[in-house]
């Protein structure tokens, strides 16, 4: 009998990404709930290292990092795929999911945090960055083409995000419009509308209560 | 370096384009990688690859012969782990050493050039522990892991001359795991003399004003 079991938190983006990854291929999985300010000593035990999550145990085996563990769910469970099957095709993958996270989303998080000179630059480089993304989705529903790949499941910090855009429009600039990124605008509706990510999607109000807080506080130490 | 020892792992050939980084970098490296502008840069049959690890990982899975990385999931997920480990840590902290002006090993005295080492041994015997009893990260077989440190390793020893210690006293596993890797022809044909390297650092030291 396979035990699978997720340590995560509702808000991060990078928990969500493997619930979405298991949720797609179908696994049966125990989820746990961890308090980041007061890490169980589970958490500590299986990621020693970094002390975050996600952590996918799979059979008491510990694998952590969120894109390592989708792909290692992509390899060790039947069902739809996640990445393409092309070597190619993969690296660009790999690629533009590491920019997500390299790239993309530092540079959005600082364009919130920021403020004058500094968040100008800020906004420059996440409209850079979305902008690379905008012309990658040219042409094709999902990053990953007519289905949902390793690329679509990393930027969903951009359709979570997307989300709250609303609630936050009083607090921080908004870049992803429509009428600038089309594409990108488009694919977060199609993103969001698909089954598993729908039933995964944190409560609205709730994120945006968080980041607003995260914001305002962050704000304030800048200070 | 890990592009060039993993192609020869898997004894292929290819041509090399050297880059002037400094100078100007050229026409076919910009088209190539048009978001980041950086090398190495693999052009496979004119398809351009970018990043180092992402490109060790294409070469394992587009040429069959001798495999990189373990066949088994959980191990592939390891390895993995250790390669984005030592690209996140080992790789970033060498990077602010060598570029931040306020650098500790480099330049600093007495506490902080203390915590610099004690980082950088830190994340040696992390290492250490990852590959535990055996000769190499992959297990009996040099592999994956291997690749993407030991091309960090000819950088080893600028920093020991710099900080004044030895990484064999404090990390002798890591030491030993170095000589073994440098007998295969692989690692060998590819990784700098020493010596050069250290004469490069310098240079990068002076560039940014740091004796």
């Amino acid at each position: 009998m396979e035990s699978v079991k997720l340590f995560g938190t509702w808000s991060s983006p990078s928990s969500k990404r493997v619930e979405i990854a298991l949720k797609l291929k179908g696994v049966e999985y125990e989820y746990v709930e961890e308090d980041l300010q007061n890490k169980s000593p589970d958490l500590l035990k299986y990621n020693p290292i970094h002390k975050k999550v996600p952590i996918l145990l799979h059979n008491g085996k510990p694998i952590v990092e969120s894109l390592l563990i989708v792909e290692y769910i992509d390899e060790t469970w039947p069902g739809p795929a996640i990445l393409p099957s092309d070597p190619y095709d993969r690296a660009m993958a790999r690629f533009w999911a590491k920019f997500l996270d390299e790239k993309c989303w530092p540079a959005m998080k600082k364009a919130w945090l920021s403020t004058g000179e500094e968040q100008e630059k800020a906004n420059e480089e996440a409209n850079e960055a979305l902008m690379f993304l905008e012309n990658e989705l040219k042409g094709k529903k999902f990053f990953g083409g007519d289905t949902i790949g390793l690329v679509d499941i990393a930027a969903n910090l951009i359709a979570l995000w997307y989300g709250i855009n609303e609630e936050l429009s009083g607090l921080i600039q908004q870049p992803l419009t429509k009428d600038k990124f089309p594409n990108l605008c488009e694919w977060v509706d199609e993103y969001t509308n698909c089954s598993f990510v729908k039933e995964n999607l944190p409560p609205t109000d709730k994120l945006a209560q968080l980041y607003m807080a995260r914001i305002q506080a962050d704000k304030a130490s800048a200070q | 370096m890990k592009v060039k020892i993993a192609l020869l792992e898997k004894g292929l050939s290819y041509e090399t384009q050297e880059e002037d980084l400094f100078g100007g970098k050229s026409e076919l490296l910009l088209k190539s990688n048009p978001i980041y502008e950086k090398v190495p840069v693999l052009l496979h049959d004119s398809k351009p690859v970018v990043e180092s690890t992402n490109i060790v990982y294409y070469i394992d899975e587009t040429w069959g012969s001798t495999q990189l990385l373990p066949t088994c999931s959980y191990g592939r997920s390891r390895a993995r782990f250790w390669a984005d480990y030592i690209d996140k840590k080992l790789f970033i902290f060498m990077i602010d050493q060598v570029f931040d002006a306020g650098t500790k090993v480099w330049k600093s005295k007495g506490d902080e050039l203390e915590v610099a080492k004690k980082d950088l041994i830190d994340i040696l015997k992390k290492l250490e522990g990852a590959m535990g009893d055996n000769d190499y990260f992959g297990g009996n077989k040099f592999g994956f892991v291997d690749i993407v440190l030991i091309g960090l390793s000819s950088w080893f020893g600028a920093y020991e001359k710099f900080g004044g210690f030895k990484i064999e006293d404090d990390c002798p596993k890591i030491a030993a795991w170095i000589k073994r890797c440098k007998e295969r022809e692989s690692v060998s044909k590819t990784l700098p003399n020493s010596e050069k390297v250290y004469e490069f650092v310098v240079m990068l030291r002076e560039m940014h004003g740091i004796k």
